[in-house]
């Protein structure tokens, strides 16, 4: 059950994550001025019509009770790391499906980060 | 205009277009860990101060959302979801990642003084360790690829 979840978890963690970059590169970058509280209606609507971003939204919410319910049989010691572990693995999806130019050293960067995180929850 | 002085004005203008874009993408990212952060505390505060034990009944529910610090905490995250989103459209997933993951820090930081919470020195290393990830990442260029200059809306 414990490992069901960590699966589910960083499995939909991962996939949110790469839909919404995925998605919002396609859509272009957003104008500061959209983001105006007269505008930013109308764009919410946009995002709303784009299937991915709604299905991304949903994966995060998968996640979100995957982690409560991890939470419910597990530690938060041993829940906390598997989201640590989900930095490494988008590092690498992001390089080869995003076709992100992945650095030296934000490779460096993101393995402290998951190694960090992992020690915060000790 | 000789195509000498075209060529530095071009290059001028767009350096002080890559310092904006850094800039704007930096003021973000602040945006974004700082919604996550104060959003998940008022959540778990407003958790932990419910006036009525939290029960199974729907009217249980109903008080628990409509209290004031969580109603907080929901409308803090649902601004670092929007928040993270226009990120993600400015910078690539591999740069979001690590430099919002100070996120973690600050949650250990409120936790230790608000909730009376232990920092032990492997938590503090685990900070520099963080702090560290993000420092480097931070230094890289935040959006590596070309389909995003382009979008495919207007």
């Amino acid at each position: 059950m414990k490992w069901l979840m960590v699966a589910i978890i960083v499995g939909s963690t991962v996939l949110a994550d790469l839909l919404q970059s995925f998605e919002m590169k396609r859509h272009g970058e957003v104008e500061v001025r959209d983001l105006h509280p007269s505008r930013v209606g109308r764009m919410l609507t946009r995002w709303a019509q784009r299937g991915l971003l709604v299905l991304a939204v949903f994966f995060m919410a998968i996640s979100f009770f995957a982690f409560m319910k991890l939470l419910s049989v597990a530690d938060l010691s041993f829940a906390v790391p598997v989201t640590a572990a989900s930095v490494v693995i988008e590092t690498i999806l992001a390089r080869l499906l995003l076709k992100e130019k992945v650095s030296l050293m934000r490779w460096a960067g993101a393995c402290c980060v998951a190694c960090g995180v992992a020690l915060l929850a000790v | 205009m000789t195509p000498g002085r075209m060529v530095l004005e071009d290059a001028t203008a767009k350096g002080v277009s890559h310092r904006r874009v850094d800039f704007k993408t930096k003021v973000l990212t602040a945006v974004v860990v700082l919604t996550n952060v104060l959003g998940n505390f008022s959540l778990s505060w407003g958790m932990k101060h419910l006036p009525t034990t939290f029960g199974n009944s729907p009217l249980a529910y109903i008080q628990t959302i409509l209290s004031p610090w969580v109603l907080l905490g929901t409308t803090l995250l649902v601004l670092w979801l929007l928040s993270r989103m226009t990120l993600l459209s400015w910078a690539d997933l591999s740069y979001v990642l690590p430099v919002t993951s100070i996120g973690y820090v600050l949650t250990a930081v409120l936790g230790k003084y608000f909730f009376g919470e232990q920092i032990t020195w492997q938590r503090w290393l685990g900070t520099f360790a963080i702090m560290t990830g993000m420092i480097l990442v931070g230094l890289t260029t935040p959006n590596t690829t070309a389909a995003s200059q382009a979008g495919d809306e207007a």
